[in-house]
């Protein structure tokens, strides 16, 4: 039993019982098709990471939004007033976490595809994009870039889903996507 | 130290229980069960506080207490239980004494250290930082000073284990190979090298960070490397609890292993495989190539998963093989029914497999799915998973094996037996309620670690669906019947070590916690040839069915989402 | 495998092998998996190198951005 030795010295030799290399086979191939469905969805399946992500000294980051912010501000919202940033279809779009906001406001077009640029001033955050429910980990000193096309229109949360202090439950930005 | 150490042999099993080993196996078991309660409380705290009609602590307390939670649970409950689990399959199952035991007395109190230094580090409200302390965030010196300590003394204490196994190989102890469970113990001993290994990797240069003696410590190679003791230690878990799984479908039914060669060949992918799981915390994370977060999320073509499965099938097959040869024969289901369900070994046990795999690992899988991964990473979804594998699976095979502990190891009659005999149903029933809450919650996308849904304060507002309002309540309802179950099982062990009957020579008979005689009337028979299992059968087939469906329908999911790329 | 469940009859830890089989050459898989110490080095290298000195290698290598 399983508190003793095993009785017979020689168990690897003993045979398999039908129901259990029945049971192995599929789990085996079952792991297959899982990993193979990873592979296959990088091909054909449209929700893939791009991997593309560079070091970046936070103020030079900083700079690079705040001059994209500048050209492209239509408005500004909320008790901070956040500069709402509408970009052109088809550019490289930024945004930044800080304690304890996400800046700028985004405002995209329905059906267009951007270039979103992602990195933190200081410390770790979470871009958690919701409800589409799209979730990210932003990093200090990392400036991440993903290709992203909103097929939905109306007003966007983002929310920071990695703990970054005594303020983290107040972190909040908002991507707006309109029909155009 | 000395050859001639003192034993008793324990009338209930036959074993030889050292004296040293007795009360390391005690002092180490009844530590953890502190932190348990004391972690269990902090727990019960975070979901009421999550509740939205109760929202009890304020922000900075309620950040507090989720960091001492998962510390205490995730950390110190369950690594000294395995400690004193290790000392049990070395030196009690092999009939050896412990190897140095004044070095297991040092990593005792190296780990009791630790985790008090630690604790008493959030407590004094300058390390909220959740247990995970993701750098930059700066956290006081003896946070990390005191994990650094409790992992030494665990790496102590795994070496002690490892030292028992070399001395009963040569006084021969033993013959053959190692009993199963001890088996599984090495296993387990084997990911906690790694573990402990890769945390002080990590923690070491960020303690000499925090006292500024290095300028900076890289944020993602810290994720790398810190997962590797994070998640590593989740899975020697998983090795212990299986352990602990075929321990007690021993003792409890006199069941033994289908066949060795597949529990052990099973037990071999753990060893090789499930560490490479860590990646399960870096899928969305920059810098890390798609090729590195496949191969390794899916630990290696899902060969551990598959080690997982395997024992999946083992267990259950062997509790019904068990029961049949002992004449409970009728129909599919006759052996399940006639199960000694009154007993809380066996049906904290039982629950710890279902639970563990239905709600731990279809979930587990599905979560660390690269691309899945997008649509529930840092949501309430995590530990929705982990409650289901750490809570419902590992820490109700732990209280299940401490049934047996009890009456065998500190010789005392369980007091309360009708409480006893309820505890693991209602603390099962709350765990499930926890896991299945936040993972809904997080399907609709509320955060992890977050103090208001709401977002009062927030200067912008947000509006998380209703509907994840009702999951939070139902969530924090679920915990205090949790919670229930976990007092009933603080009560019902401390109290029968402190008042309850001494359990005398001849209990194994008139009292017995061990099948009497099992053995007895049992056919003899290998793995081939032996009864049909047509229950195990169909068990494993649901099993399949739901974990095929719950991952398309993810997918299903996943393909909704705006196209990234 | 000839069996029996002994453990209440007090004669756990010496049992009793086959002697059918005592001849034969114990099986490689059989022998690895009784060494503990081989399994423990197995068990660290091979996460240290697919995990971990692969991560590494990845994370150094992220390009400075312009």
């Amino acid at each position: 039993m399983a508190l003793t030795p095993p009785e017979n010295p020689h168990w690897w030799r003993e045979p398999l019982h039908r129901m259990e290399i029945g049971w192995i086979t599929i789990a085996f191939l079952w792991g297959l098709f899982m990993f193979g469905v990873m592979v296959y969805w990088h091909i054909n399946g449209e929700q893939n990471l791009s991997n593309e992500a560079y070091r970046v000294n936070p103020d030079v980051y900083g700079e690079k939004v705040e001059a994209f912010a500048e050209k492209y501000t239509v408005r500004t919202e909320g008790k901070t007033e956040i500069p709402v940033v509408k970009p052109p279809p088809g550019s490289d779009i930024y945004m930044l976490g800080r304690l304890w906001e996400w800046w700028p406001i985004l405002e995209l077009q329905k059906d267009q595809t951007y270039r979103l640029h992602l990195s933190s001033m200081d410390w770790q955050h979470g871009f958690s994009l919701q409800p589409t429910n799209i979730n990210l980990q932003v990093h200090p000193k990392y400036e991440m870039v993903v290709t992203l096309k909103p097929t939905k229109s109306g007003e966007f949360g983002v929310v920071c889903n990695e703990f970054c202090g005594i303020g983290h439950h107040t972190m909040l930005g908002k991507i707006y996507v309109v029909d155009k | 130290m000395i050859a001639k150490e003192k034993f008793r042999v324990c009338p209930d099993t036959g074993f030889k229980v050292f004296d040293t080993t007795e009360k390391l196996i005690k002092i180490n078991a009844v530590v953890a069960v502190v932190f348990l309660a004391v972690g269990g409380l902090f727990g019960l705290l975070v979901a009421l506080t999550r509740w939205p009609a109760v929202h009890l602590l304020p922000a900075d307390l309620f950040y507090l207490v989720l960091t001492a939670h998962g510390a205490d649970v995730l950390l110190f409950w369950i690594v000294f239980f395995e400690v004193a689990v290790l000392y049990f399959a070395g030196s009690v199952l092999l009939n050896v004494r412990l190897a140095a035991p004044r070095w297991a007395w040092a990593a005792f109190i190296l780990m009791l250290v630790g985790a008090v230094m630690a604790n008493v580090a959030v407590l004094q409200g300058e390390s909220s930082v959740m247990f995970t302390s993701y750098v930059p965030m700066r956290v006081a010196p003896h946070f990390y000073l005191g994990l650094i300590l409790f992992a030494v003394g665990a790496l102590v204490a795994m070496f002690v284990f490892f030292g028992t196994l070399v001395i009963a190989k040569e006084e021969k102890t033993y013959e053959g190979s190692v009993p199963l469970v001890t088996f599984g113990a090495i296993v387990a001993a084997i990911i906690a090298v790694y573990t402990i290994a890769s945390g002080a990797i990590i923690l070491i240069p960020t303690l000499l960070w925090s006292l500024d003696l290095v300028a900076d410590i890289d944020s993602v190679m810290y994720k790398l490397v810190w997962w590797g003791m994070g998640h590593s230690s989740q899975q020697i878990n998983m090795a212990t609890q299986v352990s602990i799984w075929y321990c007690i479908a021993a003792m409890v039914l006199g069941a033994k292993p289908l066949s060795e060669k597949v529990s052990r060949g099973a037990f071999l992918l753990y060893i090789v495989f499930l560490q490479l799981a860590s990646a399960h915390h870096l899928l969305v994370e920059p810098g890390i190539s798609s090729e590195w977060k496949v191969f390794n999320t899916s630990y290696a073509l899902y060969l551990a998963v598959l080690g997982s499965m395997i024992h999946g099938m083992s267990i259950p097959g062997a509790v019904e093989c068990a029961q049949r040869r002992r004449g409970f024969n009728e129909g599919m289901f006759g052996w399940l029914r006639k199960a000694p369900w009154g007993n809380p070994a066996f049906s904290g046990m039982a629950l710890s497999v279902v639970l563990f795999g239905i709600l731990g690992g279809i979930t587990g899988v599905v979560l660390g799915a690269e691309q899945l991964n997008i649509i529930m990473h840092n949501t309430l979804y995590v530990p929705g998973h982990f409650h289901g594998t750490v809570v419902a699976g590992t820490t109700l095979a732990f209280m299940a094996i401490t049934y047996l502990v009890v009456p065998l190891i500190f010789r005392r009659e369980i007091i309360w037996p009708k409480v006893a005999q309820w505890q693991p149903y209602l603390f099962g029933l709350g765990v499930t309620g926890i896991s299945l809450f936040m993972m809904g919650a997080g399907t609709l996308g509320v955060s992890r670690r977050h103090w208001d849904m709401a977002f009062t304060d927030a200067p912008l507002n947000f509006d998380v669906p209703p509907a994840a309002f009702l999951m939070m309540g139902l969530n924090g309802i679920s915990a205090v019947i949790a919670s229930i179950g976990g007092i009933m099982f603080i009560l019902v062990i401390v109290g029968t070590i402190l008042f309850g009957k001494k359990r005398g020579e001849d209990a194994c008979r008139t009292n017995p916690v061990i099948l009497p005689g099992g053995g007895a009337t049992v056919m003899a028979a290998g793995s081939e040839g032996t009864l049909k299992l047509p229950g195990t059968i169909a068990l494993v087939s649901v099993f399949f069915a739901a974990f095929v469906l719950y991952y398309f329908v993810n997918w299903k999911y996943l393909s909704e989402v705006w196209p990234l790329s | 495998m000839t069996e029996h469940l002994n453990s209440g009859d007090g004669k756990s830890g010496d049992s009793n092998g086959g002697p059918e089989n005592g001849e034969q050459r114990i099986h490689a898989m059989q022998s690895l998996l009784d060494n503990p110490f081989l399994l423990l080095f197995i068990g660290v290298a091979v996460p240290t190198v697919l995990y971990t000195v692969w991560g590494v290698m990845e994370v150094v290598q992220v390009p400075i951005g312009q």
